[in-house]
């Protein structure tokens, strides 16, 4: 039987995947240029039996996919800049208690109101260093509808396997261009669910690491009853402040996902073989990259891409092991050079880092990507 | 026979964090016996708070309970009871959590009529920061950061809670410690949003501030101000000057429930598929 094929947009796209990741549950807020996905699970979740909310307010939203993920839901929120920044205690929160949700933001132009239609891709570094504290980071940077849907089916599943938030960052052109998409068929494409706690009730511990760095989740009103506070916690769920648990707690969340990069990194490799100069590119970003990157072959140039598919946790061991033996790299981006610092550090020095940095609301074109490339000697 | 408290308080958590002389553990016993009364099952409950002295209370209680952010506890607990509606979801806190920073939500929950019953304690003051103003802090008042006195007007949390939607709508006090039971079992057992202010008091960091010499000095203030709904009737005007009523204030059983009308919008969509 033929696949089911469609043309829609990045944003529809998202909302599929998030159903054929099993999602039952949306909590979301109107904002420009994202609410397409909240339209969409308006319209399909009750259709499965699922649940669509409009909150009063985007952490009001967080909070409520919070709560159900905590009733045993699989969740997701949608939003964009202005929204994300309003969102972040919350997403601090979901860290903390390690609440497994997907947070799918739009990058538009910013800071605050910014250019609520125009693309940029700033807000990658607020998906790391946005809430206040240490804490664990994934995210994703889709190119296309079709990565867009496979990459939020992977950020569920990422979020239910290590028990934290996951944020799906395209840019507003990924978000709103229509492209060709086939849909996997139930079954085709591995969806996780979280571990549930196999103890009797009286013995659950909700943060026990006798079951490693991630431990079961049990659902409220499923025979379990337990504590979740935003305080740093012990591993029954209660508050405390005990030097040594606090350290040990905190370095556990982090470690589950950071000694994990392997599971969770994803990236392209494109021409990369031979190459001179990489330009390293992702999101809608990466496609002009590509064009770029034939363009200077053609002209008898060993160029190559590395396309960061995983923002979060940065790809340091392959960026690095790149920077031992190429020339140089292109960093093209939606912002004033965020993953160049990221680049800056892997490189440590050994070769250059050439940025093409716009934040006018433009795409970058070809054109610039291969005349930087030029640049590399 | 005295009431056996301890079969709904988690074992080895307390003492509780509570200054002598706070009524919030008046108002958790209240609870207690409340949830005794309706034979809640503690596994099939729900107890959300945000931050503050009195969002302290669920990690006491043995149920599933869930310590928000500052101000969030509608949010989250939204969240809980729509993804279960055959949970009972109990919410608390203090006047600060809910009607500053949790203002939005909080007044967001009573338009929905979402049958979750939510348990204020207003002791008219931040506690837990040390004592600064609060939207119910009496004009005039000391806080620590009203040290001239309280340029702003308070909230009038029942009224709030009746003008936004909310279809119960309770007062009482810590002093009348008897009626504390009975109001939160008829907010649990109501359909819809049920919110049940209990005047409360912080001798430590505001009743210190506002020449209440004793506890006892303050628990008698509630027990002078409180006039039950059923006295004010036969009242004139001039004998509530500076009153507060307390008992059922507000009910209304014909306004929809929300999940109940959201298990109509699910209806509809697969009969739409």
């Amino acid at each position: 039987m033929a696949k089911k094929v469609a043309f829609m947009q990045g944003n529809e796209a998202a909302a599929h995947g998030a159903l054929y990741a099993g999602c039952t549950f949306f909590g979301g807020y109107p904002i420009t240029p994202s609410t397409e996905v909240a339209e969409v699970m308006s319209v399909e979740l009750p259709k499965v039996g699922g649940k669509f909310v409009q909150m009063e307010d985007e952490i009001g939203a967080m909070a409520a996919i919070l709560g159900a993920s905590l009733a045993g839901s699989k969740v997701l929120t949608s939003t964009s800049g202005p929204g994300l920044s309003l969102k972040q205690e919350l997403i601090g929160y979901g860290c903390i208690a390690e609440i497994p949700c997907v947070v799918f933001n739009v990058m538009r132009g910013g800071p605050s109101t910014g250019m609520p239609t125009g693309p940029s891709q700033s807000d990658v570094m607020c998906a790391k260093w946005g809430t206040h504290g240490d804490h664990p980071a994934i995210c994703l940077t889709p190119a296309s509808v079709q990565e867009t849907y496979d990459e939020v089916i992977r950020a569920f599943n990422l979020s239910e396997k290590y028990r934290t938030p996951v944020m799906v960052m395209p840019d507003e052109i990924v978000a709103h261009m229509r492209e060709r998409i086939v849909f996997p068929e139930p079954g085709e494409v591995e969806v996780l669910d979280r571990k549930t706690p196999t103890v009797p009730p009286e013995q659950y511990k909700p943060y026990d690491t006798s079951f490693g760095d991630v431990p079961p989740l049990a659902a409220f009103g499923s025979g379990y009853k337990f504590h979740v506070t935003g305080l740093n916690k012990m591993q029954d769920g209660f508050p405390t402040t005990k030097a040594e648990i606090v350290q040990a707690e905190e370095e556990r969340q982090v470690r589950k996902v950071e000694a994990n990069v392997d599971d969770i990194a994803s990236f392209e490799e494109y021409m990369l073989d031979d190459a001179d100069v990489v330009v390293v590119a992702y999101g809608s970003t990466s496609r002009s990259a590509r064009y770029a990157v034939n363009v200077a072959r053609e002209q008898g140039i060993k160029a190559g891409m590395f396309r960061i598919k995983t923002f979060w946790p940065f790809p340091d061991k392959q960026i690095k092991a790149l920077a031992s033996r190429v020339k140089g790299f292109v960093i093209p981006e939606m912002n004033l050079g965020m993953c160049s610092i990221e680049l800056e550090r892997c490189a440590q020095g050994k070769v250059p880092v050439l940025g093409i940095f716009r934040v006018d609301g433009e795409p970058i074109n070809p054109d610039q990507i291969v005349e930087k490339i030029k640049e590399v000697k | 026979m005295s009431f056996d408290y301890d079969k709904y308080i988690r074992p080895g958590k307390l003492p509780h964090i509570w200054c002598p002389g706070c009524g919030h553990g008046i108002v958790m016993k209240g609870l207690i016996r409340a949830m005794d009364t309706l034979n809640l099952k503690k596994e099939n409950t729900a107890i959300v708070s945000g931050i503050g002295c009195a969002s302290r209370l669920p990690g006491y209680i043995d149920c599933c309970t869930l310590h928000t952010a500052h101000g969030r506890a509608a949010a989250f607990a939204t969240g809980v009871k729509l993804a279960k509606p055959e949970m009972n979801v109990i919410l608390c806190g203090g006047d600060g959590d809910g009607t500053a920073i949790g203002g939005n939500h909080f007044i967001h929950a009573c338009r929905r009529n979402i049958d979750m019953t939510y348990i204020i304690m207003n002791n008219y003051i931040y506690g837990m920061t040390g004592g600064q103003f609060s939207p119910a802090t009496p004009t005039g008042h000391k806080a620590s950061t009203t040290p001239y006195g309280n340029p702003d007007p308070c909230f009038d949390i029942a009224k709030l809670a009746i003008g936004a939607g909310a279809t119960f709508v309770a007062r009482g006090t810590a002093f009348h410690a008897n009626q504390i039971d009975k109001l939160i079992v008829e907010a649990i057992q109501h359909k819809g949003f049920s919110v049940v202010e209990i005047l409360d008091d912080c001798p430590t960091t505001y009743g210190r501030r506002n020449k209440y010499k004793s506890v006892i000095e303050m628990m008698n203030r509630l027990k002078e101000v409180a006039v039950p709904v059923k006295a004010a009737e036969k009242m004139t005007a001039e004998q509530l000057q500076g009153k507060v009523l307390t008992g059922v204030l507000y009910k209304d059983e014909t306004k929809p429930e929300y999940t109940a009308e959201y298990a109509k919008v699910i209806e509809r969509a697969k009969a739409s598929k």
